[in-house]
């Protein structure tokens, strides 16, 4: 008797074993998982209560303490111009990753479209939208970039759009090949059969079937669009000074390395190099997850 | 086992068997927990013995050789039991002794010869290496190679020598593994599912080549496969192995004639058999699950699923009960199987009534020609069929035969040539499924082999049974919910599974939702692409059932295509044989069945093994089908008919389509008074 109640208990167990929300829970066992996750909520905490937290304002300036190196008052010192390092590092999380996320987000929107169309619908229009992505491949970032800070004017906008043009390619190339993949699969002729549309076709059968592969790129290019708004704004294309901002400090500071004003410069670029560690960490952990 | 038994072993010491497993238990770690995969298991390959171990998938057939050799997985280990491989147990070994047993003890062959072969290498040096390991110089090693080959008949062994494994056929490639297998000259042979991946022709060639070589090697031979029929005809025993343990184990013919485990018994009945057909009953089918690797049963491992179990059975795991001297029964009722009650009821639900003539769809002058590498290549043509209102009209042939092609075409899945006509109710459809109306999409629906490849994974069964209803239905609201729950009770799916997405699913309930999502439209026309290959045999069963059910109750037409003419048989009223894209023999089933048949359809049907012992006269079919690049001038057959005339009229002209007895169409020269003559027709079942 009891066998019938059993059964499908069992049977649904066989599957959980094998399916998605598991995915989750094996996520939340990887150590490296976990320390990414902490060192990205560490920021963007900052990012949003930056000017609470921040010891002093990352804007004052105390001209009788300039270049005064780490101690217990400025735990990483003060700048050229007598600004608390620590705060101006953790207030500067800010414009980073507002543009950084914006920027891939944008990308990963554009070039997911993109690599759906050019993977279903295939033919003439992949054929021309294949060769625009390449010819966008091509150009450098940094030199497309210049171009739009020239023509736009620098702005948190006009780097979101270069980022989000330059990495949309590289994704749509990603679903493209993700599509391919899924058009092989029955279930897009089953819904031919039904009578269903490209659109149809494209955005609710195959998208969520090659959402795996997008979450994935976008976590590594947020990496990448970390690198490239601090280049800018090492460049001076980025955020214009005086708001806070990790690229912009290291660029304004490291004319003073030799000096040994070493501070100035290191944290800064150690925020940097944090974000992005943490974001590969659970990158990494990501694709292992849904690998195995 | 029984002191007779051993005694007897005992006497004749130079008999002692090749493989002796005795209790053999194997444990995977899965996330952190032991999972047995094997319980139990005992039994004994004596020299030159066949022996087969047949079980669903899941079972734990395969664990069963890899534990033989000690290629288990990394986390998987034989947690208890001995292994005896010509007196020396194989888990006791060193690397270098290790090395030596699968060197030259023990040879595998798995079911994908393509994976077997590494693509890389030219066939000649794939076999060359296995004597080069046994210590022959390069030359030498060379022509023995070519001596195998030969033993394996491949006509031409220098010439697939030269080639890479991706430019020959699955068959001939099976064929080198054996021979790779061979050059050994092992004491034992592990051949698992070898035929599975490979058409019924070719299986039977591979078959009988095994058969022969087994005796000439002098080699103890363990297969194992899912088919029974296959282990029926290759086996001198058998073991029937069901999720984790052997319930049964005996004599092969014995067994499949008499079986004494309510499992067999079960697994046996699921199987349409002896010209079994939709209007004589329904299959018997084995309620349930297998259960969930990990979780251990107290008593009997079958005992859910068992009609017969009593208290007892769900208690105390059953011994293995002699049945005879030479066969035993974990069943403590094994006495009592005989007489098993049915689970599924015989009778037939409405009878199929199939008055009148009236086509529903009609085909004219069908053809579909590819463009590969620069090359045409015909897939179907001029093919001509009707279709009527509820009947089934069974499609077989190889693969490559044009099959699936035609199925795409009818459904608008592809584009056929210019002059192509596919007519619904006298109506000439659009080509293309695009541009079809919805009443004409509503007629005609597929269920495809494979349900993981045709279900949106990610979407749940509600929604991939609702949107037909609302695409080609016109339904919504209340009438939707209504018409859903009617449609998930009659392909006897439940409420509690429409939350649930495809991967939560098991392979037979994956494949009702398919069913459900074609008939969801209320079609005319439903094509069933090998819907029940992809299942077990038990999961099958049910499935059939219900396609027969479905067909009777909404009258509607199936257009079958399957490799399983037992399958096909059971199901369908009449047969079409396609052979490189063309009809060959069209006609209803019993009569295409009985014979006379086109001597092609003859080879067909000689290849399939069967459960009940051998068929009369068996015919093969030399070499592999013709490139359809490249068909053959005259009749397309002839390069491979047995019996093809003298004359040499099937070299120079094609024979048309013509019709040999009423409603029976043939494409032969030979008239069908001499084929029946030829065939010996026949009681033929």
């Amino acid at each position: 008797m009891t066998d019938l109640v059993t059964e499908p208990a069992a049977e649904v167990a066989v599957a959980q074993a094998h399916g998605e929300l598991p995915s989750w829970r094996l996520l939340l066992r990887r150590p490296t998982f976990i320390a990414g996750v902490a060192i990205l909520v560490f920021w963007v905490v900052c990012a949003v209560f930056g000017h609470a937290i921040a010891p002093q304002d990352p804007l004052a300036q105390q001209l009788l303490a300039t270049n005064k190196p780490p101690s217990g008052a400025h735990w990483f010192g003060t700048d050229q111009l007598g600004r608390d390092v620590f705060s101006r590092v953790i207030v500067g999380a800010r414009t980073i990753l507002v543009i950084s996320f914006f920027a891939t987000l944008l990308g990963t929107v554009v070039g997911t479209a993109l690599g759906l169309m050019m993977g279903y619908l295939g033919g003439v229009v992949d054929i021309v939208t294949g060769r625009l992505v390449e010819a966008v491949l091509a150009l450098p970032l940094l030199v497309v970039a210049f171009l739009f800070v020239v023509a736009i004017g620098p702005s948190p906008l006009t780097i979101i759009i270069v980022i989000g043009f330059v990495f949309a390619p590289l994704i749509a190339r990603t679903v493209r090949a993700a599509v391919l993949v899924e058009r092989q699969q029955d279930y897009l002729a089953s819904a031919r059969l039904l009578g269903e549309g490209s659109a149809h076709i494209m955005f609710v059968e195959v998208l969520p079937n090659v959402l795996p592969a997008v979450l994935v790129e976008f976590t590594v290019r947020l990496g990448y669009a970390i690198f490239t708004v601090a280049s800018l704004s090492f460049l001076g294309f980025g955020v214009q000074p005086p708001t806070p901002d990790w690229g912009a400090d290291f660029s304004a500071n490291y004319g003073v390395l030799p000096a040994g004003y070493w501070w100035m410069t290191l944290f800064p670029a150690l925020a940097i190099a944090s974000l992005v560690i943490a974001i590969n960490l659970v990158t990494d952990s990501i694709e292992q997850v849904l690998a195995s | 086992m029984t002191a007779t038994e051993d005694a007897a072993a005992e006497s004749v010491d130079e008999l002692a068997p090749t493989l002796q497993v005795e209790h053999l238990e194997v444990t995977h770690r899965v996330r952190g927990n032991d999972r047995r995969a094997l319980r139990d298991v005992t039994f004994q390959i004596g020299r030159q013995e066949s022996y087969g171990l047949v079980g669903e998938s899941g079972s734990g057939k395969s664990t069963v050789a890899l534990a033989l050799t000690r290629y288990l997985p990394s986390n998987g280990r034989v947690s208890g039991g001995r292994i005896t491989i010509n007196g020396r147990d194989p888990l006791a070994m060193n690397t270098a002794q290790l090395r030596d047993l699968r060197a030259r003890t023990v040879s595998m062959v798995y079911q994908e010869p393509g994976r077997a072969l590494n693509p890389s290498i030219r066939v000649g040096r794939q076999v060359a290496e296995v004597y080069e390991t046994a210590g022959l110089d390069r030359a030498t090693a060379l022509d023995k190679s070519e001596a195998i080959l030969r033993t394996v008949q491949i006509s031409d062994p220098g010439r697939v020598m030269r080639q890479y494994p991706h430019q020959i056929s699955g068959g001939m490639a099976q064929r080198v593994v054996i021979a790779m297998a061979l050059a050994s000259e092992p004491s034992l042979l592990i051949l698992d599912e070898p035929t599975t991946a490979l058409d019924a022709t070719v299986e039977a060639e591979v078959l009988d080549l095994v058969a022969a070589l087994r005796t000439d090697f002098a080699t103890s031979v363990l297969f194992i496969s899912h088919n029974l029929a296959v282990i029926a005809k290759m086996c001198d025993r058998v073991g029937v192995l069901y999720a984790g343990e052997l319930l049964e184990e005996g004599p092969a013919q014995e067994i499949f004639d008499q079986p004494r485990h309510p499992y067999t018994v079960g697994l046996l009945r699921c199987i349409p058999r002896r010209g079994q057909r939709k209007d004589h009953g329904r299959l018997d089918t084995i309620p349930g699950f297998l259960p969930t690797p990990g979780h251990t049963l107290p008593g009997c491992v079958f005992a859910p699923r068992c009609p017969i179990a009593e208290q007892r059975c769900h208690e105390a795991p059953p011994p293995a009960f002699p049945v005879s001297p030479v066969r035993s029964s974990r069943c403590y009722l094994f006495a009592a199987t005989s007489d098993l009650p049915r689970n599924t009821p015989v009778d037939v639900t409405l009878p199929s009534s199939r008055d009148g003539a009236e086509p529903v769809v009609s085909m004219q002058g069908l053809s579909k020609t590819f463009t590969a590498h620069g090359e045409a290549v015909q897939a179907l043509a001029d093919v001509s069929l009707r279709l009527q209102r509820g009947e089934t009209l069974g499609l077989v042939g190889e693969s490559g035969s044009g099959k699936t092609t035609l199925a795409r075409v009818l459904l608008g899945l592809i584009a056929p040539d210019r002059g192509s006509v596919v007519e619904l109710d006298g109506t000439a459809l659009p080509a293309e499924a695009g541009a079809r109306p919805r009443e004409q999409l509503k007629a005609l629906q597929i269920v495809f082999q494979n349900p993981d490849s045709a279900l949106n994974r990610r979407h749940t069964v509600r929604r991939l049974i609702s949107r037909p209803l609302s695409r080609l239905g016109g339904l919504s609201g209340a009438r939707l919910r209504e018409r859903l729950a009617d449609l998930v009770r009659s392909v006897r799916l439940e409420e509690r599974h429409l939350p649930l997405r495809p991967g939560q699913l098991s392979g037979g309930l994956k494949q009702r939702v398919a069913i459900a999502r074609a008939f969801g439209g209320g079609p005319r026309i439903v094509v069933c692409d090998e819907p029940t290959s992809a299942l077990d045999v038990s999961v099958q069963a049910a499935i059939l059932n219900l396609l027969a059910d479905m067909q009777a109750k909404e009258q509607v037409t199936y257009l079958f295509i399957s490799h399983d003419l037992g399958v096909v048989r059971y199901l369908s009223d009449r047969i079409a044989v396609l052979y490189l894209g063309r009809l060959m023999e069209v006609g209803p089933a019993e009569t295409v069945f009985a014979g006379p048949h086109h001597p092609y359809t003859e080879a067909l049907l000689s290849a399939v093994p069967s459960i009940d012992g051998q068929r009369g006269e068996r015919i093969r079919l030399a070499g592999e089908i013709p490139s359809a690049a490249n068909p053959p001038g005259g009749c397309v057959f002839h390069t491979r008919c047995p019996r093809r005339l003298s004359t040499g009229e099937c070299e120079s002209t094609e024979p048309p389509l013509a019709e040999a007895e009423p409603g029976h169409f043939m494409r032969c020269h030979i008239p069908i008074e001499q084929l029946h003559v030829l065939q010996g027709n026949d009681s033929r079942t």
